[in-house]
């Protein structure tokens, strides 16, 4: 079901997004997407591929502009916002790519310090312990003063994270975390989101189509139909499997399973 | 049925055929041989001249009992046969076909035509001609674009608020400078050799082979050191520096870079300009003297100058008006390479042969624009007769 009472209600949350259209030049995307996240929530963009999952987390970074709707954080808005308050709210974010892309040229603790440098008083000894520390949260210990290319592809996601958590953010973005790792890596990935989310606190937003992660991460999800071209369900992913309206919803969440009612 | 994988191997010389029958109305198309997607197929031109008759056929059916073996190229065939039978409205029968020809018939069916590709309209002669100055234009705009962004960034470096690493641009002054010497060496002085071949050939006709140093001394200094030296950093550094933003758009580091708030155009392009900006002056000098030296083993070696004279010569010829306008030549092409790479790695595509196309661009405009500088630059000094 979607939400409706939404729209109208001046946006507190979080993260509010109004009437979103998002659009490559002529060609339309998504439309009229609307949605809010509370804090400490998991938030999971889920769709098939290719329906514009990425770009919905683009326009909430500010990388692309709306063509239309607008998008709130905290209740401030985002879209219209100068170029400097956008830093401010970027200072707030940490974002994981989906490959990681840490700076090749430079080893993990440069990863992790250059943000702290850019944002904090620290010393260098100081960034140093940082990085060290949030190394080790993501399993890093030892792999301080190696290069990206040197580690495997799930550590250099793991190595990303620690980057995306470099300022402790109050929301943290991930795009795809399950691409390209086996299910044990991705299972890893998962818990740490969840341990992360638990004692830091931190809201995510989470875009991925691997349903054992959706199951075992999301909070709250919503569902951008490709063939709509609008978001077709907003709300626990559990719930909007047993519940929803819309048969490409629950097909989505049953991985196309006829359903045993 | 035998097993399809091992007959067709085995009976490759038994070649597809089709036969074409009536049988009450209906067009019976009959498949034999081994189909196989590496031998020779039939084409459908004989069925779609029995489609159209006369008589038109009621309908299709398939006739599959001589079939010996087959693959997709089977299949290939049925589809442009139903096709043809789709365009004239004629129903097709598949109750005849081997029974997993059918399925895959049926799955390759399963979902409409969808998505095709809209090509844009040709329109006249006229029309194109507009939307190519439309592209040149939109192009010309883009590089102004970016020619201002990195000039803001310049400033910023230049006030000392740019953000970036001292240790990118140490780098990167050494990957254009020290790293370049060896090939700049190689290039200049067999250039200095070349020009004193060339103008020893000419000169000797005078009795006036000692004007090679002149030649050469001037030529390399006012010159064609610089425009050398421009064009081998052009394939080194302009090539890599492309290849590196553009790899790094590809794995999303620029994108990471900016949501940390970090200037691309500080952290990445600006270190780059002022590396080469630095290095090509250097660059410059030093293959003005490779060049001279040069001219001056082709003078000392085989037109029989001695060394003391050929070092007046060029000493007496050479002077500042030479050397200055050299050095600031150099400068610019530095800074135009610095600027062609940057732009083509920024503008990269997001894929891996995105990269390459990148790379090679860099290489051409940087080249095309050291050139027309260097064009520029004789007319604006005849000009101010310097």
């Amino acid at each position: 079901m979607i939400e409706t009472t939404a729209a109208s209600a001046p946006p507190t949350d979080q993260i509010s997004v109004r009437d979103l259209t998002m659009a490559y030049g002529d060609f339309v995307v998504m439309r009229d997407v609307s949605f809010d996240v509370s804090p400490g929530e998991v938030f999971v963009i889920m769709g098939g591929s290719g329906c514009g999952k990425s770009t919905l987390m683009r326009h909430l970074l500010g990388m692309i502009e709306p063509q239309a709707g607008e998008i709130f954080y905290g209740g401030e808005s985002f879209t219209g916002a100068s170029l400097e308050v956008r830093e401010s709210f970027l200072r707030r974010f940490g974002v994981l790519f989906q490959g990681g892309a840490l700076w090749s040229s430079m080893t993990l603790t440069e990863n992790i310090a250059l943000p702290l440098e850019e944002y904090t008083g620290l010393n260098a000894a100081e960034i140093r312990d940082v990085a060290s520390l949030k190394l080790s949260l993501v399993g890093l210990r030892g792999f301080e003063d190696y290069y990206p290319s040197e580690i495997s592809g799930g550590m250099r996601k793991r190595a990303g994270l620690a980057r995306a958590m470099a300022l402790d953010p109050e929301i943290l973005f991930v795009d795809e975390p399950s691409a390209g790792l086996d299910p044990i890596s991705s299972h890893l990935l998962d818990d740490l989101i969840l341990e992360l989310k638990e004692s830091l606190g931190t809201t995510f937003v989470v875009v991925t189509h691997e349903l054992a992660s959706i199951f075992a991460i999301a909070t709250k999800s919503i569902f951008l139909d490709t063939n709509t071209r609008t978001a077709t369900a907003i709300g626990p992913p559990a719930e909007l499997r047993d519940h929803s309206q819309d048969p490409a919803v629950r097909a989505f969440l049953r991985r196309g399973e006829q359903e045993n009612e | 049925m035998p097993s399809r994988r091992s007959k067709a191997a085995a009976m490759a010389q038994d070649l597809a055929k089709v036969s074409l029958q009536r049988d009450d109305g209906h067009l019976v198309v009959g498949l034999a041989g081994t189909w196989q997607i590496s031998a020779h197929l039939p084409g459908t031109t004989a069925v779609e001249a029995a489609l159209d008759g006369p008589p038109a056929p009621e309908g299709i059916q398939f006739d599959s009992a001589a079939i010996e073996g087959w693959d997709s190229s089977v299949l290939t065939f049925l589809m442009s046969v139903e096709d043809a039978a789709e365009d004239r409205s004629i129903p097709v029968d598949r109750a005849g076909l081997p029974d997993g020809v059918r399925r895959l018939v049926e799955l390759a069916r399963a979902v409409p035509e969808r998505g095709a590709r809209t090509e844009e309209p040709k329109g006249s002669p006229l029309a194109r001609v507009g939307r190519f100055g439309m592209k040149v234009y939109d192009g010309v705009l883009e590089e102004l674009e970016f020619v201002g962004e990195a000039t803001r960034a310049l400033g910023t470096f230049l006030r000392g608020n740019a953000r970036y690493r001292k240790s990118d641009l140490r780098l990167l002054i050494q990957q254009a400078g020290a790293d370049a010497l060896g090939i700049a060496s190689l290039v200049s002085l067999l250039f200095g050799l070349i020009l004193a071949f060339v103008g020893a050939v000419q000169l000797q006709q005078f009795g006036a082979a000692i004007y090679v140093a002149d030649l050469v001394g001037v030529g390399m200094v006012r010159d064609m050191a610089a425009f050398m030296t421009a064009i081998v950093v052009a394939g080194r550094s302009g090539a890599a520096y492309a290849a590196q933003i553009g790899t790094m758009k590809v794995t999303e580091e620029i994108d990471a870079l900016r949501t940390t708030g970090i200037s691309p155009m500080e952290f990445l392009v600006v270190p780059r300009i002022v590396a080469l900006v630095l290095m090509m002056p250097l660059l410059t000098v030093y293959a003005d003297l490779m060049g001279i030296f040069g001219g001056y083993l082709v003078g000392t070696g085989l037109l029989d100058i001695s060394p003391r004279a050929y070092m007046e010569q060029t000493i007496n010829a050479v002077n500042m008006t030479h050397f200055f306008p050299g050095v600031i030549k150099g400068t610019v092409y530095g800074l135009l390479v610095a600027l062609a790479g940057c732009k083509q790695g920024m503008a990269a595509g997001n894929s891996a042969s995105a990269v390459g196309d990148a790379a090679t661009r860099a290489v051409v405009n940087g080249v095309v624009a050291i050139i027309v500088a260097c064009g520029v630059a004789q007319v604006v000094s005849w000009v101010f007769g310097i």
